[in-house]
């Protein structure tokens, strides 16, 4: 363990940044943008240090810091991570540079923007490090207010409907979430993620609560379904989960793409990182008492989302219903491991393997979906903000080496093997079939749909005869191009050699999987 | 372990480094581009030699002919997920088939597609698809198998768009990736169970691999919910992604618009790989689709196998009966691919995998010969498909139509002389035998006169007679020099041609069952030459039949065709002048793409459209409504606030400001108002007093 403070320094880091950007760059556009993308490089170079020292044979958490902060109420500033945590601060680290670049034709209060981003890549953070409810919640919330504004202010037209709609809905799973882990903390008296999800594998924890709070109408069982129900409700509207996903479609869609680049790629990571760090831990046993509702709610989020977005126009909301999809073969995956619980140990590798598929989805999703939208970005720069599927046609004529990368990230979008995407949903599938064999086998449509859109995309926009209009749109200049080539890079690099992340997520994996036991 | 079993791995590794080096260079290195392609192939194809001449050694000294060599992928939980690569009699014939047929149509290319503007891409996704295939067929595991496969229809699919200006070449493209799609789901989903009843997608792993004896014992025994043993459903949910490769009814629809890409795609991935690629997966995972409960014994027809004759024997006819009636050069060989491949299916399903196999590997030569064959009459007719606009080429192409010839009586099965007749006659031979039904032997032989009949039409409607090419038939030139006069193609199209021909008349001798060194080889034993085999009155009859039904066939051709020359492009056809009606259902393919369009892609459009719905008016409209509820709330509260509860407080402050009002007149420090009360009230008292006084 390392006595400096590694993680605190990581999360000040940008909001060091966002105050320098704020203070140097209000006059000065190009230096606030160069400022607030320094400082993001800083970041993501501050991660890969951190990716170095880890140690990937243990599934422990590490850069641990521990300091009593409110002793009355059981407060701590306690942070720490492993293999989950550090997939989190890495994908944050390269998603929020993606934004940027992605972000950089905006002209209005350019300081202000950056700064915000930077303030937001503060709270995600905050977010994947925190291990004590008290400052992870702050973090949480927090996270929200500079979401709102960079929605709200740089947006599309109907903006601050989508920014209303997305503060309100998810305060109100926070609200929950919150409620209930007050009441957790009324009777344990405890915030601390550990030793919440000690006394919940021990057993203890229900038990406790429903000792300490008198709710005498209720029976035990229903006392600890309502607490999951509530912090249930904060993670599945973030990630989202049909039906809790309403928010996405418009708030991906109306706010700048550089900002939606965030939303997608790292802040919808924080649902799936509550689902994986609390929900499964603390509330595993309540999750396995629904499970079959839960199930159905997951292949409804693959198969309709993918559906859905096979009828959208727009390729913003295309990419959003997409995302949608793509989260939900994580979640199918994070259900499908507490079907069985016992000690059975055939089925013990198939849980690893879901997990592990799981961990690379997230990492690949954040990947894909946010080159995707950059490219998204690149075409509106270009077309004055046009980005309809109807509007194009023949691209691939005047813009090919644009054609060509996006489509590499279409592909990867679509899991073709040989990039990132077919590794994660491969083992997903493979580890969620012996598990939950009818809910895998109808989530196989997800992906067949994924392909009629995708090709969809590329066969209206790209092919066919050349749109006069766009007879002379420019292709990828050569900063561009240097610019995407190390996200497209990735994407071969993950798909060939997945052990690249799976090396350090693995131990993590097996530490979730055989705390399951209950 | 030897050298080349250690480094197969370069088979498919340098085809595809090649695409990526070009993917990656300048568009103008066209020489570049088209060396490094040809190049690397020759020297896949140069390894493969090597791989086949050790598997010959090997076999010819007894031993052990299987040789893998696994490698581990990556971990998850305790356990490594491992792929590898192997090298046996089966991978050693198709990759020198893939990779000699691939460098005859590579080079064939250099000439075919010498004025596209796309030159360099095309080479690239040509080398792509090389590797890809190559790795189909070395990959010992299953999930590098589904790799491969995958990436392979990938470079189908941008072969197919090639000229994606075309609409119909963008929508084609896209019809074939995700008809074959549909397909590859099942073996998906066959592939994750198969993984999860026997822990691994190894084929051969020392007795661990999931075709080895005890897995398929365990899988034989397992018996599901609904009945049917885990061998079996896993077979054929794996029968559906090689049925979507293979082009098998009903998931051939995408086979025939594939024709839209350059000829020489068609030859190399839509006629001698990649569409055999699904009979090669069957014939590769053959011991899972054969496996019953007496292990070891003869081949038995399982279900899974059934289910695979029927198929290829259905598709077989299918394809031939529409193949009589187009015009498209392309299109009929096409639904002819269809069809042959229809016999290699029921080939694997009646006979084994030897049988089905070689009949795969003269079809290549002899299809991709035709396909090119057809690539260099368009190209002399500068970018004419319809066969009733030619004509006469006899005479300005001579070398094609020598070659072409050959490809034809091969694909007829004529006998003796040429491959197909043999191969054909196998399959045809093991239906005969076959104890299920006769049945699937009478489509065989009727698909067989089928066959004769309509590329007999077709090469009278070609060569024959005299040229109808109109003047300046341009129409859908896609090379920028068309002329009116056909000529024959340069020697870097006709090279290959012969070279082919010379394969798909002479290939058949390898398999005779007099010689059936084919079978054998793959089959790890030795053979002799045994002239006595063709005194079996069982297979002395059914040769004896088929080459009667190919002279029927090429006789009726004939008498519709041949006997007068085809006068104009516009005469009607003459077997649609006889069956007017029937000669239209087969020219609209049975109808079954406009069956298609009416019920599935009308339901998924529809059903698209309603989760569209759903989620702005039901999900949404739900929000809404708490939105709007909430907002209600908040204008009664408002209501009652300002109307009740506000209402009732003002009315009383009124009351009481008004009284104040009133009583304030009392006290208006006016003299003369206090004297004016206070008189009153005198007045008041003294009435009061005498009313009193007086009671």
């Amino acid at each position: 363990m390392s006595a400096f403070p590694w993680l605190t320094v990581l999360t000040a880091l940008p909001v060091a940044g966002a105050i320098a950007v704020l203070g140097f760059g209000s006059r000065n556009k190009a230096l606030a943008r160069r400022l607030a993308l320094g400082f993001s490089f800083l970041a993501l170079a501050l991660t890969i240090l951190l990716w170095c020292r880890f140690d990937s044979t243990s599934g422990a958490l590490q850069f641990q810091q521990q300091v009593a902060w409110i002793a009355a109420l059981g407060v701590e500033y306690h942070v720490g991570i492993d293999g989950l945590g550090l997939l989190m601060l890495l994908l944050t680290s390269i998603v929020v540079p993606i934004g940027m670049l992605a972000s950089w034709q905006i002209q209005e209060r350019v300081g202000l923007y950056f700064s915000l981003m930077l303030l937001l890549q503060t709270c995600l953070f905050g977010t994947f490090t925190a291990l004590n409810f008290f400052h992870w919640f702050v973090f949480w919330e927090l996270s929200l207010i500079p979401a709102f504004f960079l929605i709200k202010l740089w947006g599309g037209p109907r903006s601050t409907a989508a920014a209303t709609q997305f503060l309100i809905y998810t305060m109100v799973g926070s609200i929950a979430l919150l409620l209930a882990f007050l009441a957790i903390f009324l009777a344990t008296g405890k915030f601390d993620f550990i030793d919440l999800a000690q006394l919940a594998q021990s057993g203890h924890l229900m038990p406790t609560v429903i000792a300490k709070l008198a709710w005498h109408r209720f029976t035990p069982r229903h006392v600890a379904l309502i607490l999951f129900a509530g912090a249930f409700l904060g993670f599945a509207v973030k990630v989202p989960l049909i039906p809790f996903h309403t928010w996405l479609p418009s708030a991906y869609t109306e706010a700048p793409t550089g900002t939606t680049i965030l939303l997608t790629g790292a802040m919808s990571k924080m649902g799936l990182y509550g689902f994986l760090r609390i929900l499964l831990p603390i509330f595993g046993a309540q999750m396995q008492l629904v499970l079959t509702p839960l199930l159905w709610l997951a292949v409804a989020t693959i198969v309709l989302s993918a559906y859905a977005a096979l009828a959208q126009k727009d390729l913003k909301r295309i990419f959003a219903y997409s995302s949608i999809n793509h989260l939900g073969y994580c979640l199918l995956a994070i259900f499908a491991v507490v079907k069985f619980t016992g000690g059975d140990a055939d089925l013990t590798a198939e849980k690893y393997a879901a997990m592990n598929g799981v961990f690379l989805q997230i990492f690949n999703h954040a990947l894909t979906a946010a080159t995707l939208f950059w490219f998204v970005a690149i075409l509106e720069k270009r077309t004055g903000g046009l980005r309809g599927l109807n509007d194009f046609g023949g691209l691939r004529k005047v813009v090919p080496v644009f054609t060509g990368l996006m489509g590499i990230a279409l592909f990867s979008s679509l899991g073709l093997p040989g990039l990132n995407g077919f590794v994660g949903e491969f083992l997903i599938f493979k580890g969620s079939f012996p598990l939950v064999t009818w809910a895998t086998s109808l989530s196989v449509l997800g992906l067949l749909v994924t392909a009629i859109f995708i090709l969809g995309i590329l066969q209206r926009v790209f092919s066919g005869p050349l749109n006069e209009k766009w007879a002379i749109l420019p292709d990828l200049t050569t900063v561009e191009r240097l610019s995407l080539a190390p996200a497209i890079a990735l994407m071969f690099v993950v798909g060939l050699y997945p052990q690249l992340v799976l090396g350090f997520v693995n131990n993590t994996v097996i530490q979730i999987v055989q705390q399951l036991k209950f | 372990m030897t050298w080349i079993v250690q480094n197969l791995w370069l088979v498919p590794v340098l085809p595809i480094l090649a695409a990526g080096v070009t993917a990656l260079a300048k568009q103008r290195n066209r020489m570049f581009a088209a060396s490094l392609a040809i190049g690397s192939l020759a020297i896949s194809f140069l390894l493969s030699l090597c791989a086949f001449a050790h598997v010959l050694s090997l076999s010819s000294q007894g031993l052990e002919t299987r040789q893998v060599v696994d490698f581990r992928w990556f971990q998850f939980g305790s356990e490594w997920l491992k792929l590898g690569w192997m090298l046996d009699p089966l991978t050693a014939i198709m990759l020198v088939m893939v990779s000699f047929v691939g460098l005859l149509i590579f080079i064939f290319s250099v000439g075919y597609m010498e004025h596209d503007e796309n030159f360099t891409r095309f080479f690239c996704f040509l080398s792509l698809f090389a590797g890809a295939m190559l790795g189909v067929v070395i990959a010992n595991s299953l999930l590098l198998f589904f790799m491969c496969w995958e990436i392979v229809g990938l470079t189908s699919y941008l072969l197919i768009g090639f000229w994606y200006h075309k609409p119909e070449a963008a929508a084609a493209a896209k019809k074939a990736f995700i008809v074959t799609r549909i397909g590859d789901l099942g073996f998906f989903l066959g592939m994750m169970w198969l993984y999860a009843q026997t822990g691994t997608l190894l084929f051969y792993d020392s007795g661990a691999g999931c075709l080895e004896h005890s897995a398929l014992a365990a899988l034989v025994a397992h018996v599901t919910t609904v009945g049917m043993a885990a061998s079996t459903g896993i077979a054929l949910l794996i029968f559906c992604g090689a049925a979507g490769k293979s082009g098998q009814v009903p998931l051939h629809v995408w086979l025939p618009d594939a024709m839209e890409g350059p000829t020489p795609v068609s030859a190399l991935i839509h006629a001698a790989t990649m569409v055999a690629a699904g009979v090669f997966l069957i014939a590769r995972v053959y011991p899972l689709m054969s496996a019953h409960a007496g292990l070891a014994g003869p081949l038995v027809p399982t279900t899974a196998l059934i289910v695979v004759t029927w198929v290829g024997a259905i598709t077989a006819v299918f394809g031939a009966l529409i193949a009589i009636a187009h015009y498209d050069i392309k299109r009929i060989l096409a639904y002819s691919t269809i069809s042959q491949l229809g016999y290699m299916m029921m080939g694997l399903g009646v006979g084994g995998v030897a049988v089905g196999m070689f009949h795969l590997i003269t079809h290549a030569f002899f299809k991709s010969l035709l396909f090119l064959g057809a690539g260099s009459v368009i190209h002399g007719c500068g970018g004419e498909q319809d066969i009733r606009r030619m004509g006469g080429l006899r005479k300005s192409m001579p070398i094609t139509f020598l070659a072409y010839a050959a490809g034809m009586l091969a694909l007829c099965g004529f006998p003796l002389f040429f491959s197909g007749f043999w191969s054909k006659d196998a399959i045809l031979d093991a239906a005969n035998t076959w104890s299920v039904s006769k049945l699937p032997f009478y489509l065989g032989a009727f698909g067989a006169l089928l066959t004769a009949f309509y590329m007999t039409r077709q090469v009278y409607y070609v060569f024959g007679g005299k040229s109808r090419l109109p003047e300046n038939s341009s129409e859908t030139a896609h090379t920028s020099h068309a002329s009116a006069t056909p000529h024959e193609s340069p020697a870097v199209m006709t090279v290959p041609l012969v070279i082919l021909a010379a394969f798909a008349t002479f290939l058949g001798l390898v398999g005779t069952p007099a010689w059936p060194w084919f079978q054998s080889f793959l089959s790890g034993t030795r053979t002799t030459l045994h002239i006595a085999a063709f005194a079996d009155p069982a297979l002395l009859s059914v040769m004896l039949s088929s080459s009667l039904l190919v002279f029927l066939g090429l006789g009726l051709g004939w008498w519709f065709y041949g006997r007068k020359p085809i006068e104009h492009a516009d005469a009607p056809d003459a077997v649609g002048q006889l069956q007017p009606r029937l000669f239209s259902i087969l020219g609209h393919n049975f109808y079954v793409d406009a069956f298609y369009g009416a019920t599935i892609v009308r339901l998924n459009t529809g059903w698209s459209r309603v989760c569209d719905w759903l989620d702005r008016w039901v999900w949404n409209g739900a929000v809404q409504t708490v939105s709007h509820l909430v907002l209600a709330f908040a204008w009664l509260d408002n209501f009652f606030d300002t109307n009740v509860v506000n209402a009732g407080f003002d009315e009383g402050c009124e009351t009481v400001s008004r009284g104040g009002q009133v009583l304030a007149l009392l006290q208006g420090g006016r003299v003369q108002s206090y004297l004016r009360m206070i008189g009153g009230a005198l007045i008041a008292l003294a009435i009061f007093l005498l009313w009193g006084a007086t009671r």
